[in-house]
């Protein structure tokens, strides 16, 4: 029989432990569940803080994963504004700032991922602006409007998503990005090319393989950037959206095998008994790849709730998932399932179109040398997104020739 | 205001009140109403919020938009009254309205 009446603690209110506390619950957890959360509001969606949210669209209440009853109702002691500040697995307590100490009798870090800063003289003015929280969005959303510029330093997703936002909020916007192309890291050339003349089109002005030297300002406002090539672009504020590092102290202290994150396996165990780990914190096995490797997506952080809980609760461990992603820029939809890890060859099923101000629909399939898909990329292309996703898991073998045409059906396309 | 049925495929029956404006998904999902994951938040990106839509309240959800209409084309155990629970808007109109859930959303 499986115990389920153990003390639960979990560090991180965000997507990943607001998500694992309701499905333990879900699930038949029976013992006491503590959540807590540095931040002061119950968990939240991120997502929309770049998109929806900040051009106005969606309010506070709605970002909530859950009401704020919810805990109370369900039996989950959700202490916000409070940060732990150490634990000891050995002893199994959990240290808070105030010095208050919890004993666990299993503990799931979900600590996320904090923006990364620059290094650079000038991070500290007023102005200088991350996209992580609700808190940092406000501040971001307070300095967008008509007249306004804003600095976008890193063309990755939630910069991208920003600098849309800021356009339809009447702001200009700068994109400042340190290598030959925007989303160089996460997308393949033709979707950047994509992306990048899409915002063009939509007068975001961009300024590639460029290194930032320094933040400069007039007292403690912040009012330009200092390329390394000596220009300085001035503007109202800046948004540094040059990735996230997760937090993984408190996992280092236990002694939890760390790599890019925090070591997990499929049951989101980490290296040290009775420690879970879940979300942008971790860095997990990707079973059909066959490699490791550290995600930032809602979709991770889910699939780890569910493994936690599962695993915690003696239900079977759940399919694996394709790894997915979604962004929303202006009227496009991107939404991505798999990583191209080990893919020969890119099929482009339709073509980003030659007028970046029309209409766009394409995908763009990234096939190993067996032709099973090993990602998909597609913008305003749900069919293609879903199809590549269930082929993605299933294995199927698909035909080139078909997925290059975009008369047949992609019902069609395995073989 | 409308007062929404989710019928869970086990038969269990959850009757909630939502306010005008929210979607069908969030009226789910703030009320702990189980068999509705919505892992897009409501992005329709996920197709994880599928819903039957009673027929009798078929013609008063409106139409499916095109991005939906594709998502669901892929979804597992579609039905001509499948919807993303997502899209549907909440107003006075719907007060009543009886919709399903399928098995499983993945
Ligand atoms: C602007 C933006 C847009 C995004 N858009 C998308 C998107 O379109 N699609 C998508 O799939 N993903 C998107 N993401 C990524 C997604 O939001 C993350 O992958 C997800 O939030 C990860 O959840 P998490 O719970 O692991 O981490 P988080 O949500 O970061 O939560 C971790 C929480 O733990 C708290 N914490 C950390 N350490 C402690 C401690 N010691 N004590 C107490 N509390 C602590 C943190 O303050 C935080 O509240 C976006 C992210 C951002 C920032
Ligand atoms: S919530 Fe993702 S499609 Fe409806």
């Amino acid at each position: 029989m499986i115990q389920t009446s153990g003390r639960i603690v979990i560090v991180g209110a965000g997507h990943a432990g607001g998500t694992v506390a309701a499905l333990l619950r879900q699930y038949g957890w029976q013992g006491p569940i503590t959540l807590l959360g540095d931040e002061p509001i119950a968990p939240y969606q991120r997502p929309p803080l770049s998109k929806a949210w900040l051009k106005g669209e969606a309010d506070a209440e709605s970002l909530a994963l859950k009401p704020l009853s919810f805990y109370a109702e369900a039996g989950i002691d959700l202490r916000l504004d409070t940060q732990a500040t150490s634990a000891d697995a050995n002893q199994k307590v959990v240290a808070l700032a105030s010095g208050e100490q919890i004993g666990f009798d299993h503990l799931i870090l979900a600590t996320g991922a904090a923006a990364r800063k620059l290094p650079i003289a000038g991070g500290d003015l007023r102005g200088v602006l991350s996209l992580r929280t609700a808190a940092d969005a406000e501040a971001l959303k307070a300095a967008l409007g008509p007249g306004k510029t804003l600095a976008v330093v890193g063309g990755g997703y939630v910069g991208l998503e920003a600098a849309a936002s800021a356009r339809a909020l009447g702001a200009e916007v700068v994109v400042i990005e340190r290598e030959a192309r925007i989303l160089a890291r996460v997308a393949g050339a033709v979707l950047s090319d994509f992306f990048q003349s899409y915002h063009a089109a939509r007068g975001v002005t961009f300024i590639c393989a460029a290194g930032v030297e320094a933040f400069e300002g007039v007292g403690d406002q912040f009012a330009g950037v200092r390329l390394a090539d000596g220009r300085l672009i001035a503007a109202d504020a800046a948004l540094v959206g040059v990735g996230a590092s997760p937090n993984i102290g408190l996992a280092r202290q236990m002694g939890c095998a760390c790599g890019q994150g925090v070591i997990i396996d499929l049951n989101a165990m980490t290296s040290v008994a009775d420690v879970y780990a879940i979300g942008d914190c971790t860095e997990r096995p990707l079973p059909l790849y066959g490699v490791q490797g550290r995600l930032e997506s809602v979709p991770n952080a889910l699939e780890q709730a569910k493994q936690a809980a599962a695993h915690l609760c003696g239900r079977p461990a759940p399919a694996p998932e394709a790894p997915w992603f979604w962004s929303d820029q202006y009227d496009l939809k991107l939404q991505i399932a798999g990583l191209p890890l080990h893919a020969v060859r890119a099929v482009m099923r339709g073509a980003p179109p030659e007028n970046p101000m029309d209409p766009a629909r394409f995908a763009i399939f990234h096939l190993d040398a067996e032709n099973h898909v090993q990602a998909v990329e597609a913008i305003n292309a749900p069919a293609e997104f879903m199809m590549g996703r269930q082929v993605l898991s299933s294995r199927k073998a698909v035909s080139p020739e078909k997925l290059a045409d975009m008369s047949i059906s992609m019902k069609e396309v395995a073989v | 205001m409308a007062k929404i049925t989710f019928i869970e495929h086990s038969g269990a029956a959850h009757e909630v009140e939502a306010k005008d404006g929210l979607s069908v998904m969030e009226a789910a999902v703030k009320n702990n109403v189980p068999g509705i994951d919505a892992d897009c938040g409501g992005a329709c990106a996920c197709a994880t919020c599928h819903v039957y839509v009673d027929e009798a309240w078929v013609p008063k959800t409106g139409a499916k938009g095109a991005m939906e209409e594709s998502m669901l084309d892929f979804a597992e155990g579609v039905q001509p009254n499948s919807r993303l629970s997502c899209q549907i808007k909440i107003s006075a109109d719907l007060d009543g309205l009886v919709v399903r859930l399928p098995e499983s959303q993945h």
